[in-house]
């Protein structure tokens, strides 16, 4: 049974599959990654969109799939262990089915990725404008001063002061903030039209986590990218993206626009992260709501509803089809949809009378 | 020492039910505590400078009370917490822990007093040794300060990882076999075991997923009633901060910018640099984030160990930068300012401090913020000159306005 419109415009022409719309559009995609103990299900059937000029965040825990999905699109699965199916397609090209020599001349050109931790993601070997150029090299058949005056322009760009200076620094010598514009720089080199950013703010301090994001946000209003943002922070989200997915468990469980994760939140997930997490603008709490338990293990995931183990709300649904049956993602309203069991009318109420006044 | 001013005392009526014990006695009062970590260079070795990564923090924690420190990495606060602990050596400065001094106390000196001040460590993967067994690890701290028999230590070890919520039975697994939110429970059962009075979290649910993170903040608060212990809580989020601490000390570069009552400071910040950290966090609510007017912070952390005269934060100050005259701006980089009380318990570090209600958190229910002053205004210009001019080593705990007077000693 397709689990949303989009899943349904694939499923009716066997065979023949019709591009999506979509600039980037992930298709029921799975990485399975074997091992000793069992089969990791790090991403089990997941599929989301994203359109030029906007955000797409991915919202989870450690060991929600989040990271595992972005490498997946980016192909670096390839020639590893993992297993990768279902489909990837970015302006019409299906990815998944490219070769590593493919995937090699899309990657830094028309997509590029920012990684989490700046230190170790640049080479302490090699200056940081040397890696720049390096990256807008192997792309562009320049010379190598053409290619010094790019990458001091894209330095300039994202906030390095006197960056023909900076150029000939080792990646020591700039701070962590320095370093993530750094990253980015080189991200950005090539004037890629998806940008895949992986926490990038995580190990910065709030003070430069409000420049990064500040950068990233002009950025792509100059040139019209689309941006995949994967975090934990919700503050994050409610800052910069247009569109969420929140995965639990290698699954998604809820998608919608931000103001409908926010504000309408129709997952019992959903509710549990945001509940659980201090707010700053809100009548401070006389305690936090955390969500029981432990995110669960990716080797035996759940029978049911992913989520069940630690769900306040399994009571509500008649029987035990939390425990027998995987809920599908079904769309309540334009553009939002959610893996639950539980009636949406009753969904809505649990919401307005329940979880928003605690908040 | 005993007659140094009750920083961590409570001004407002409305917070009667947080007040101390009613001996009053801090649990621990720090004066101007440093920590310079000295470099070598030159071909004798000779120490050419120093990192100041602490340089003159004072205050108080009480018994059932949440002190906290904030600032952003580099700012001293680890080590703020690694010297209270005497982990690392003070450079100067004086701890008084139930009225001992234990700023020059020998390392067996201080073993018997190690009980009493325990540490919980940022990371959870780190600070458990790999190859002791739960047990082995919850129990150090009974064999090093010898005070039961073997039998005995497996029953209390036992107790205590129930009480953190951990599986007794699981006395002799290994800490690879838990997950990070188990493992910090792991951390606060070793920090618990010898049933201390003091604790210094340093950033214990930093590394934790937000569902976890809560579980382990209800739980250092459930213990903390419990046990009435005195927390020392360091993280660099402002709004766990906010959550836990009845206090909080916002650092930079080695010193205290601000510090005042937790309802005070998050609703009537009065340093720039406070003001920029709790405009830069961003709150899970889209229309506030569209609304919110940032206060970007220009540049970076300058170095410790050549900080800027004056002010230390002059050189990415936003006020100095876009409202302040030449005039006076000449005294921010000129005079250092000292922490000077510019509401009761509310002691600002800056010479133009100015209350930004506009930036404030949502206010808590019951707190009259009627008598915070002016939005906007520039308070208390007159008299900062003064106690700049009058700064002595001892700063940092400048004496309050009326209720108390200023440090003698």
């Amino acid at each position: 049974m397709p689990n949303t419109p989009e899943s349904d415009m694939i499923d009716v022409r066997e065979g023949v599959v019709e591009p999506p719309e979509a600039f980037l559009s992930v298709r029921d995609l799975h990485v399975h990654f074997p091992t000793g103990d069992g089969l990791v299900k790090s991403v089990d059937g997941l599929s989301f969109d994203v359109h030029r000029g906007k955000v797409l965040g991915i919202v989870g825990e450690s060991g929600s799939g989040k990271s595992v999905t972005s490498q997946a699109i980016m192909g670096l699965h390839k020639g590893s262990r993992a297993r990768v199916s279902g489909e990837i397609w970015l302006e019409g090209r299906e990815l998944n089915g490219y070769s590593e020599e493919q995937m090699r001349s899309l990657r830094g050109q028309e997509m590029a990725m920012i990684f989490q931790d700046p230190l170790s993601s640049l080479h302490p070997f090699y200056t940081v404008g040397k890696q720049i150029s390096e990256a807008y090299r192997v792309h562009n058949d320049v010379s190598k001063r053409a290619a010094r005056r790019r990458a001091v322009e894209v330095l300039g760009m994202v906030g390095i002061p006197s960056p023909d200076r900076r150029y000939d620094d080792y990646p020591h010598q700039f701070s962590g903030g320095m370093r993530q514009r750094a990253m980015i720089a080189m991200a950005l080199v090539n004037n890629p039209t998806l940008l895949i950013a992986d926490e990038p703010t995580t190990a910065l301090d709030v003070t430069v986590q409000a420049q990064i994001l500040e950068l990233l946000k002009n950025l792509q209003r100059e040139f019209d990218s689309a941006i995949i943002l994967i975090t934990h922070d919700l503050g994050v989200v409610a800052e910069t993206c247009d569109d969420v997915v929140v995965m639990y468990g290698g699954q998604c469980v809820e998608k919608g626009a931000v103001t409908d994760i926010f504000y309408r939140p129709d997952m019992p997930y959903t509710w549990g992260l945001l509940g659980s997490m201090p707010r700053l603008d809100r009548t401070r709490q006389a305690r936090l709501q955390p969500i029981a338990g432990t995110p669960p293990s990716l080797i035996n995931v759940p029978s049911g509803c992913v989520f069940n183990p630690r769900c306040r709300f399994k009571d509500r649904v008649e029987g035990d089809l939390c425990v027998t049956e995987h809920p599908d993602l079904i769309e309540q309203s334009p553009g939002h949809s959610a893996r639950c069991h539980i009636d949406p009318a009753t969904r809505r109420t649990i919401w307005t009378e329940e979880i928003a006044p605690s908040l | 020492m005993t007659q140094t001013p009750d920083l961590t005392k409570r001004s407002t009526p409305a917070q009667e039910n947080h007040t101390p014990p009613a001996d009053g006695d801090a649990l621990l009062s720090v004066r101007d505590i440093r920590k310079h970590f000295p470099i070598k260079g030159g071909w004798l070795g000779r120490q050419v400078g120093a990192v100041k990564a602490v340089d003159g923090v004072s205050f108080d924690v009480h018994a059932r009370q949440t002190l906290g420190l904030v600032g952003e990495s580099g700012c001293g606060k680890s080590t703020a917490g690694r010297v209270i602990t005497k982990l690392l050596e003070p450079t100067s400065g004086s701890i008084v822990f139930q009225g001992r001094e234990l700023a020059n106390l020998s390392r067996s000196h201080m073993r018997p007093l190690r009980s009493d001040i325990q540490i919980i460590f940022q990371d959870p993967y780190s600070s458990l040794n790999p190859r002791h067994t739960i047990g082995t690890i919850v129990g150090a701290p009974y064999r090093i300060q010898g005070t039961r028999t073997e039998h005995g230590i497996k029953a209390e070890v036992q107790k205590i990882l129930e009480r953190v919520g951990l599986n007794p039975e699981h006395y002799n697994r290994y800490p690879h076999e838990f997950s990070g939110g188990q493992r910090q429970r792991i951390g606060i059962a070793r920090a618990l075991a010898l049933r201390p009075k003091l604790i210094v979290c340093d950033e214990p649910v930093s590394a934790l997923d937000v569902s976890i993170q809560a579980q382990v903040v209800n739980l250092l608060e459930d213990i903390q009633a419990e046990f009435g212990l005195g927390y020392i809580f360091i993280a660099h989020d402002l709004s766990v901060v906010r959550h836990i601490s009845d206090r909080v000390a916002v650092m930079y570069l080695g010193k205290i910018m601000e510090i005042a009552d937790r309802d005070q400071l998050y609703s009537a910040p009065m340093h720039p640099y406070t003001h920029a950290l709790m405009s830069a966090v961003p709150v899970p609510d889209p229309d506030k984030e569209q609304a919110r007017q940032r206060i970007l912070l220009t540049g970076d952390l300058p170095s410790p160990i050549n900080p800027p005269s004056g002010c230390v934060f002059h050189t990415r100050c936003p006020l100095y930068r876009e409202v302040l005259d030449d005039a006076q701006k000449e005294l921010c980089h000129s005079v250092e300012p000292q922490l000077t009380e510019h509401a009761p318990g509310h002691l600002v570090h800056c010479h133009y401090p100015i209350v930004r209600q506009d930036i404030a958190s949502a206010q808590d229910a019951g707190i009259d913020t009627g008598a915070a002053p002016v939005e906007g205004a520039v308070v208390g210009i007159d008299g900062a000159g003064g106690n700049a001019a009058g700064g002595n080593a001892a700063g940092g705990v400048a004496g309050a306005g009326g209720q108390a007077g200023a440090v003698d000693n």
